[in-house]
C-alpha cells in the first residue's frame, strides 16, 4: 500500500516541444478547480526542441509555494528523462510510464515502475499528440478530480479547435481516467489530501503575470523592451492588455533604445517601464544614470539570470542586485525592490511606479528566472488597496524643472500641460534645465539629487520578520527564495529560529542593524555565489554575516536542500 | 512671423564663430514661425555633440538626451503626446555613427517626427575626428593616413528603406533651408532632412566654398514619388544634389500602428483612464 499524504510532488520530464507545459497548466487549473493547492515551477534548457525539461508540480492540502527535492510521482516522457532527474527519485517514487522511455539497465525492481502505454493508446484516438493529455486524465483520475471539471476546462482551453478535436481530447481524457482508476484498485495507491471549496475561487498566476498585473495597476500604458529571457513574459503579457488598458508596447530595436524610449514616454507624461534581465540591462546602464540625471521616473524590472555574458539563459540566479545597485556613472538615488510572494510581484510593481514617479528615479523590480515562472494559487490580488498616484504639475510660465527645493524634489511639469517650458539635459544643468559649468550650481544639483534619497528612506518597506520575535538564530533572505526558506524553517520546527526576509534591498530599512544585533547567530540564504546582500548588509551595519548557504548552479533552492544546509549551523 | 518668439535671453553660445550651426538654428525658427508653431507645441530632442546644443539656444520644451540617442525618446515623446511637435536635432557623428540603429528603426517605425542632422563630416565637440560622413582621405589626429573607409550615405540608406520624406540642404542657403524645414515638418511621418554644415574649426577640407562648389540643386523635373530614381540622384556623390530627394506621403505612422488611437484620440498624456474595474476583470479571469 502507498499513500500519500497533504503534499504531494509530481514531476514531468521530458525533451523540450513535447508538450509538457500544456499538460502543467492543464493539470495545476482542474486541480486548483477541485480545492487542491498546487505549486507549479519548471526548469527547462536553452533550446526548442529535445534536451531534458522538467516541471514540478505540488499538490498539497496546506498551501506550500516552493520547490521540492523529492518526487512522488514521476511521468518520463523521454528516454533521457529518468537519467534526468536521478538524483531526485528514491524507492517510495511511482515512475508512471511507457517501458520505451525507462532506460536499459534501470534498476526496475528497485523502484515502482507502473508501465502504461500512452502512444500505442494516443495512436488508437488518433495521435501521439493526444498522449498528454491521456497522462492529464491519469494524474486528475488518481486525484479523484471530477472528470467534467478536466472536460469542461479542455473544451475551454481548446475552443477554438474543431469539434473533432475535442472529442478526441474527451476520449483521451476518458481513457486517461481508467488508467487511474486501474491503478489505483491494482497497485493500491492512496492519496490522502484535503480540499478546501474556498481554493477554487483563488487565482492562479506566475511570476511574470505578477509583475504585469502590478504594472496594469501602478498605472503602466507604455512598455518599450527587447526579448530577453526570463523577462520577456512580462512584455507579452502587457502587450496582450494593449486594447484593454490602453498600453503601448513596443519591441523596441535594442536595450539601449528600449530605456530611452521609457524614459521620453515619462517626460511627456506617460508611465513606462522596461523588461529586461542581466545583459540587456547592462545595455541599458547609460540610460539608467540619464534617468538619474534628468529625475525622469523609470521602472526597469530586471529578471535575473545566471551570467557572466549569456550564462544560462532559461535558468536562476540572484547574482545582479549588485549590478542593479552600482550600475550606471555618477552618483544619484535609486530604489531596489525585490519580490519574494507572488503578491509581492503585484503591489510592489504597482508601487514602484508610484515611487519612480514621486521621487523622479529608476526604481528596479528585481526577480529572477524562479520567480517569473513559478505560479501557485493566491487569494484574488485586492485592486482596491492599490492606486495610482500621479506627482506631475501644472505648470505656470515662471516654471522651472530643476527648481531648488528643500527635500530636493522639484515639481515635475510635462510639454503642453501648463504655460512652463520643460526643459531636461542630460549634461549638468541650471535650474530651468539648460546646460551649464556653473560648478558652485553642480554642487547644489548633486546634492538636490541625492537629497532625495533622505525622503526615500523614510518609506523604505521594512523585511519581513516570519517566527518568533525573540529570535536566537536569524536566517536572512531576499526576493524569491521567500517560499523556499520559509518552508524550510517551518520543517525544522525550532522556536529559537526565525527568518528576516527582504523585499526592498534598497536603500536598507534602518532596522536591519538592530534586527541583527539581537541575533547569536545569523544564516543567509542567497541564490548566488558571493552573497551581495550580505556585502550590502555589511556595509550599511558594519556587521559580517559569516554563515552562509549559497547556491549559483543556475538551479532555485529546494526546500529539502535548503533544511539540511540549516540543520549544519543550527 | 515672429522668429524671435523661439530667441531665448542672455545665453552663452559655446559654437565658434562662423559656425554652420548658426544658420540652421536660424532657419529653423523661422520655419517654425512660419508654421506658426509656438515654443509650447514644440519639443527639441537631441543628443550630444555641439550640434545637439541647439536647443538650449531655443525657447521651447526641451529634452537633450543621451549621445547617438535621440531618436527614441524623440519617438516616444511624439506617441505619448501626438499634438506635439518634435524634432530630433544632432550631428552626423551622433545620427549616423552611435545612433546609427536607431535611425534605421526609426525610419520603420515611421513617427511623424522630424530629424535634422548637421552634417559637417566631422565630429567637432570632440574636436575633430573622422565621422561616418568624412570623405576618403580626410586627416585627422586619429586618422593619421586619411580615412580609408566608404562614408556613409544617409540618403541612400533613408531611400531603400522607404523612409517617407528624405531630403538635403546646404545651411549655406538660408532662404532654402527654411523652405526645407517647413516641408519636413509639415509633413504627417517620418522626415529626415541631412543638412550639409561647414565646420570652420575641425573641417578645413568641406568648407563654405567647397561645399558651394559641390552642391546643385535637384532639377524642378525630379519626381520625389520616384524611388529608384531617387537613390539613383542618393548615389551622387561628386557632386550632392539638394532638395527633396524622395517621398511616400502613404505610410501609416507609428502612432496611428500603435494601436492606443485608434479609438480614442486623446494623448496617452492625457488619458484618464479608469482601470480598476477591468483590472478586477482581469484578474478575476485567472481563476
Ligand atoms: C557614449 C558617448 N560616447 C562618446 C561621447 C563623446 N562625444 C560627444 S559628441 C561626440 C561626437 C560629436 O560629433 P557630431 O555628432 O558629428 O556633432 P558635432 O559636435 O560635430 O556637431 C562624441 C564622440 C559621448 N558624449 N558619449
Amino acid at each position: 500500500m502507498n499513500k500519500f499524504k497533504d503534499d504531494i510532488s509530481i514531476v514531468l520530464c521530458g525533451e523540450a516541444g513535447q508538450g509538457i507545459q500544456t499538460v502543467e497548466r492543464i493539470l495545476t487549473h482542474v486541480l486548483k478547480l477541485s480545492g487542491f493547492n498546487v505549486f507549479a515551477t519548471k526548469e527547462y534548457m536553452s533550446r526548442i526542441r529535445g534536451g531534458s525539461n522538467s516541471t514540478e508540480i505540488r499538490v498539497s492540502s496546506k498551501k506550500v509555494s516552493s520547490l521540492a527535492q523529492r518526487i512522488d510521482i514521476l511521468i518520463p516522457l523521454s528516454k533521457s528523462a529518468i537519467e534526468h532527474v536521478k538524483r531526485r527519485i528514491s524507492p517510495y517514487t511511482i515512475i508512471i510510464g511507457e517501458k520505451e522511455n525507462i532506460p536499459e539497465g534501470f534498476p526496475v525492481e528497485k523502484y515502482r515502475v507502473i508501465d502504461v502505454a500512452f502512444s500505442k493508446m494516443a495512436s488508437d484516438i488518433g495521435g501521439r499528440v493526444y498522449s498528454n493529455i491521456i497522462g492529464a486524465g491519469v494524474i486528475s483520475g488518481l486525484f479523484k478530480v471530477k472528470e467534467e471539471i478536466l472536460r469542461d476546462y479542455l473544451k475551454q482551453h481548446f475552443s477554438k479547435k474543431s469539434e473533432d478535436i475535442i472529442q478526441r481530447n474527451i476520449e483521451a481524457v476518458k481513457k486517461g481516467y481508467e488508467i487511474a482508476e486501474d491503478l489505483l484498485n491494482t497497485e493500491r495507491i492512496e492519496f490522502d489530501l484535503q480540499r478546501d471549496p474556498r481554493i477554487r475561487d483563488e487565482i492562479l498566476i506566475n511570476g511574470a503575470e505578477a509583475v504585469g498585473l502590478g504594472a496594469l495597476a501602478g498605472g503602466c500604458n507604455f512598455i518599450s523592451s527587447y526579448p530577453m529571457s526570463p523577462s520577456t513574459g512580462v512584455l507579452v503579457f502587457l502587450s496582450q492588455q494593449m486594447n484593454d488598458f490602453e498600453v503601448l508596447a513596443e519591441q523596441a530595436e535594442d536595450e539601449i533604445s528600449a530605456i530611452n524610449m521609457a524614459i521620453g514616454a515619462w517626460y511627456a507624461g506617460g508611465r513606462a517601464m522596461v523588461t529586461t534581465s542581466g545583459g540587456g540591462f547592462s545595455l541599458m546602464i547609460e540610460g539608467l544614470s540619464l534617468a538619474g540625471m534628468l529625475e525622469t521616473p523609470v521602472v526597469i524590472h530586471l529578471a535575473q539570470r545566471p551570467g557572466p555574458a549569456t550564462g544560462l539563459p532559461t535558468r536562476t540566479e540572484q547574482a545582479d542586485l549588485d549590478l542593479a545597485l552600482y550600475a550606471g556613472h555618477g552618483e544619484f538615488p535609486r530604489i531596489i525592490l525585490a519580490p519574494g510572494k507572488l503578491e509581492d510581484g503585484f503591489y510592489l510593481t504597482q508601487r514602484a511606479f508610484n515611487l519612480a514617479d514621486k521621487y523622479q528615479v529608476p526604481v528596479f523590480v528585481l526577480t529572477d528566472q524562479y520567480f517569473i515562472d513559478s505560479y501557485y494559487n493566491i487569494p484574488a490580488l485586492e485592486v482596491d488597496k492599490t492606486t495610482i498616484d500621479s506627482h506631475i504639475i501644472k505648470t505656470d510660465k515662471n516654471y522651472q524643472r530643476y527648481r531648488l527645493t528643500e527635500n530636493g524634489i522639484s515639481p515635475r511639469g510635462i510639454p503642453g500641460h501648463g504655460e512652463g517650458l520643460v526643459v531636461v539635459d542630460s549634461d549638468e544643468h541650471d535650474e530651468e534645465g539648460h546646460i551649464t559649468e556653473d560648478l558652485e550650481l553642480r554642487t547644489q544639483m548633486v546634492n538636490k539629487r541625492l537629497k532625495k534619497l533622505e525622503s526615500i528612506k523614510k518609506e523604505v518597506l521594512a523585511p519581513e520578520l516570519i517566527g518568533n520575535k525573540n529570535y536566537k538564530n536569524l536566517v536572512i533572505g531576499w526576493g524569491s527564495t521567500y517560499h523556499v526558506v520559509k518552508e524550510s524553517l517551518e520543517g525544522l520546527k525550532r522556536e529559537d529560529t526565525s527568518f528576516l526576509h527582504f523585499k526592498q534591498v534598497y536603500p536598507l530599512h534602518p532596522e536591519t542593524e538592530r534586527f541583527l544585533q539581537k541575533t547569536e547567530k545569523a544564516i543567509l540564504v542567497e541564490n548566488n555565489a558571493t552573497a551581495q546582500l550580505g556585502k550590502l548588509i555589511k556595509l550599511n551595519t558594519g556587521l559580517e554575516i559569516e554563515n552562509k548557504i549559497l547556491k549559483y548552479n543556475g538551479l532555485a533552492f529546494t526546500v529539502e536542500e535548503v533544511r539540511s544546509n540549516l540543520e549544519k549551523y543550527l | 512671423m515672429n522668429s524671435q518668439l523661439f530667441d531665448t535671453d542672455n545665453i552663452d553660445i559655446a559654437w565658434c564663430p562662423g559656425c554652420g550651426n548658426f544658420s540652421i538654428l536660424n532657419a529653423l525658427k523661422q520655419a517654425l514661425a512660419e508654421l506658426g508653431i509656438k515654443p509650447e507645441e514644440l519639443v527639441l530632442v537631441s543628443g550630444i555633440g555641439q550640434a545637439a546644443k541647439i536647443p538650449h539656444y531655443f525657447k521651447t520644451h526641451v529634452f537633450n538626451g543621451l549621445h547617438g540617442r535621440a531618436l527614441p525618446p524623440a519617438t516616444a515623446i511624439k506617441a505619448v503626446n501626438p499634438d506635439l511637435t518634435v524634432i530630433a536635432e544632432s550631428g552626423d557623428g551622433d545620427m549616423y555613427g552611435e545612433g546609427g540603429n536607431h535611425l534605421l528603426h526609426a525610419i520603420r517605425r515611421n513617427p511623424d517626427i522630424t530629424t535634422i542632422v548637421h552634417n559637417n563630416m566631422v565630429y567637432g565637440l570632440t574636436k575633430g575626428q573622422a565621422s561616418p560622413t568624412s570623405q576618403i582621405g580626410f586627416r585627422t589626429p586619429v586618422q593619421v593616413k586619411g580615412v580609408f573607409e566608404n562614408p556613409f550615405n544617409p540618403l541612400a540608406m533613408a531611400i531603400s528603406m522607404d523612409a517617407s520624406f528624405v531630403a538635403r540642404v546646404f545651411a549655406g542657403d538660408i532662404a532654402q533651408t527654411v523652405e526645407m524645414f517647413k516641408k519636413a515638418i509639415s509633413h504627417k511621418g517620418y522626415a529626415l532632412v541631412d543638412v550639409l554644415q561647414p565646420c570652420v574649426s575641425y573641417n578645413k577640407v568641406n568648407t563654405y566654398q567647397w561645399f558651394k562648389e559641390h552642391t546643385y540643386y535637384l532639377e524642378d523635373s525630379h519626381d520625389p514619388l520616384d524611388r529608384l530614381k531617387a537613390f539613383e540622384k542618393a548615389l551622387e556623390m561628386e557632386k550632392f544634389p539638394l532638395g527633396v530627394f524622395y517621398l511616400n506621403p502613404s505610410k501609416k505612422t507609428f502612432e496611428e500602428n500603435s494601436g492606443v488611437y485608434q479609438e480614442n484620440k486623446i494623448p496617452l498624456s492625457r488619458r484618464k483612464t479608469e482601470r480598476k474595474e477591468k483590472l478586477k476583470a482581469l484578474i478575476h479571469s485567472k481563476k
